[in-house]
């Protein structure tokens, strides 16, 4: 027993009798569950077991204030509708926007804020982290911290490339089978049941198998297998449409096929198809993440996440966690971008219960 | 009854029709190689000689419906032909692999499965709590790594921090089945902590469908205790979607489980199919693939079955 343990037991039991006699019943109840957690950890996994919880808390804590001053500035620097949506958008879809606009200007601004070039050999293989490295370097005595900066240019704007891709040959079908309707709507329904019924990474092993892993092969099988899902979502949400009176009358006024497309349609089924849009991000994100990482996607020199794990996964039995550092930041990514897609669906489909 | 037997052969009908386009997709797909498969194995080296002589080999002067044919039939009978690259029979190849595969995915479905159901229906009771809340976040993220990031964190704090299980699964044939469980622990748990936060998921939004319907809400109202609304009232009509959560599941085990024999060194398909995927060795892969895609339509067509089965009302399509 040290004065951590005992400042941690007290910290933890004075706050949720605090939050009892307040009367607030969930944060009390939550108090109190980490309280009898702590005990079991504590008592498996000793003091340091609490040191990981108490920095948990602390990154929990952080990243809640950080959410909550985001939400803050963007509600000032945006324009009256907008800034009323925000305002009662939750901590976590904040917190997620947040990260994007992280990533973002990582990827944009890679070359001016990574110290090094991403294929420049400064130093020894696996050499420790110092002053001109923040991380250390990789298995070729690059810097790692400068290769996961470019890596949130190459990796995250291939799934964006991949994931427009997808989306535009998605959406454009699926419009076009709800409008045409008839045997294009049945012939192209049939191909996207035939591509949905492969597992996803099985069918890019197989196509890549076949034709070579070369980064503009890579995005086009990526959209092509995950196109399908887009189709669907996007004719059932236009042939809700299309049923409508509206377009039997621009139908009659004899507008063409392009124009229901872009003018009627379109505008009415926005808010589930951004929705998709970062959903199927997130696929195609973890798809090429994840062939990265067999070493069938993004080739080397360039920087990547995926390949980057991989490469680096040998420090790992040494207790190293920077080969994680790139993996965490695909996982980073990816639940900002649900939380968002949470918040949209939640908003458009108002699934309060 | 005997609608709901059409109604199954119609599904299976539908089944076996898609299993055989995806066998003619995965066969057709190595003929979309520029030139054939023989001047894409032997290279730029090749003389016109060793290309012949390949060719005739691998039977590739014939048409390609008859060596489809062939393929098929082989396949059907457990023979997929001749590795490329090492000569051996794709079957022996496989065969042991796939067993220790089964081994892994089973494992972990047994862990899951039990466990995915339990937590959700629990969370759904707890809706709109701290607890639910708490939830969503865990599982979320959970969904959001990639299999990779969480094996390597359990292989971190379970192998390297604490030495309680071997990171890497290195398998032998005289194991008894305790060590055997103790070794591929890592690997399961992996997949067990992905599937079992997507299981969770589906089964508290089925659940949570389901509590709004009204005649829960009679339920409630004639002074029904809590637990009994949920098991007398709302489990059985919850059961056709549970089953199609948990076949959907084990479906998604089979993707994850390429990713995740690659990070524990397991002897499995999945690394068989990215180590032929890398040599381009095509028998192992249309094979390795078509098994793939075959769990992964049983399992779906599985669902659908068990779905029209337990719930009255798809025996009646509009």
């Amino acid at each position: 027993m040290n004065y951590f343990v005992i400042g941690y037991y007290a910290l933890l039991i004075g706050a949720s009798c605090l939050a009892a006699f307040y009367g607030r019943r969930s944060i009390f109840m939550l108090l109190f569950s980490l309280t009898l957690v702590s005990f079991v950890v504590g008592i498996v996994g000793g003091e340091s077991a609490l040191w990981t919880i108490t920095l948990c808390a602390g990154a929990l804590a952080l990243s809640a204030g950080t959410a909550y001053a985001f939400r803050e500035f963007l509600v000032n620097i945006s324009g009256r509708e907008t800034a009323k949506a925000l305002k009662t958008a939750p901590l976590t879809a904040a917190f997620g926007m947040f990260v994007i606009f992280t990533y973002a200007v990582m990827g944009i601004f890679a070359p001016v804020i990574a110290p090094h070039g991403e294929a420049e050999v400064i130093s020894s293989a696996f050499a420790p982290p110092d002053d001109t490295m923040l991380l250390g370097a990789d298995q070729l005595g690059r810097d790692m911290f400068s290769r996961i900066i470019y890596g949130a240019r190459n990796t995250v704007g291939l799934a964006l490339c991949a994931t427009l891709l997808a989306f535009f040959m998605g959406a454009f079908a699926g419009l076009l089978a709800a409008t045409k309707g008839g045997n294009l709507d049945q012939v192209m329904g049939r191909i996207a049941d035939v591509i949905m019924s492969i597992p996803s990474l099985i069918f890019a092993l197989l196509l890549l198998s076949i034709f070579g892993t070369n980064l503009i092969v890579l995005v086009i099988i990526v959209a092509i297998i995950y196109s399908p899902r887009v189709f669907r979502l996007t004719r059932a949400v236009a042939g809700n449409i299309v049923v409508m009176d509206y377009i039997e009358a621009a139908r009659l006024r004899g507008e063409g096929d392009l124009y229901l497309i872009r003018k009627e349609i379109l505008p009415n089924s926005t808010a589930p198809l951004i929705a998709e849009f970062g959903l199927e991000f997130c696929f195609v994100f973890l798809l090429i993440a994840g062939l990265s990482f067999l070493g069938l996607g993004i080739q080397p020199p360039t920087a990547d996440w995926g390949s980057m794990v991989r490469e680096n996964a040998t420090l790992i039995s040494f207790g190293e966690i920077t080969p994680l550092i790139p993996a965490g930041a695909i996982a980073l990514l990816t639940v900002a971008v649900n939380f968002v897609v949470d918040w949209m669906l939640w908003r458009s489909a108002g699934l309060k219960e | 009854m005997g609608d709901v037997l059409a109604i199954i052969l119609k599904r299976l009908a539908l089944g076996v029709v898609t299993l055989l386009v995806i066998s003619v997709l995965i066969f057709s797909a190595v003929e979309m190689l520029p030139g054939d498969v023989a001047e894409a194995v032997l290279g730029q080296s090749a003389t016109p000689e060793n290309v012949a002589a390949m060719r005739e080999k691998l039977g590739l002067d014939q048409p390609a419906p008859v060596r489809y044919l062939s393929w098929l039939s082989g396949a059907v009978t457990g023979d997929f032909g001749v590795s490329l690259t090492s000569d051996e029979r794709v079957a022996e190849k496989i065969g042991p692999r796939l067993v220790s595969t089964l081994f892994l995915a089973t494992y972990a479905a047994v862990i899951a499965v039990p466990l995915a159901i339990v937590l959700g229906v629990l969370v759904a009771l707890l809706r709109n709590t701290v607890f639910d809340r708490v939830a969503n976040v865990l599982t979320l993220t959970s969904i959001s790594s990639p299999e990779f990031f969480l094996g390597y964190i359990l292989i971190l704090y379970l192998a390297v921090k604490a030495p309680l299980f071997p990171a890497i699964a290195s398998l032998s044939k005289d194991m008894s089945l305790p060590e055997l469980l103790h070794r591929t622990f890592l690997p399961a748990l992996t997949m067990v902590l992905v599937v079992t936060a997507h299981m969770m998921r589906m089964t508290r939004a089925a659940i949570i469908n389901l509590l709004a319907s009204p005649y829960i809400e009679m339920a409630r109202l004639k002074g029904a205790p809590a637990w009994k609304v949920i098991v007398r009232h709302a489990l059985p009509n919850a059961w056709a979607p549970i089953i199609n959560v948990v076949a959907l599941n084990l479906a998604y085990l089979i993707t994850g489980v390429v990713l995740v024999e690659v990070v524990f060194v397991y002897p499995g398909i999945g690394q068989l199919l990215v180590d032929a995927v890398s040599k381009r060795d095509f028998p192992v892969v249309q094979a390795v693939c078509l098994i793939f895609a075959a769990t992964f339509i049983l399992l779906n067509l599985a669902a659908d079955i068990g779905a029209i089965l337990t719930n009255p009302r798809l025996r009646h399509p509009k």
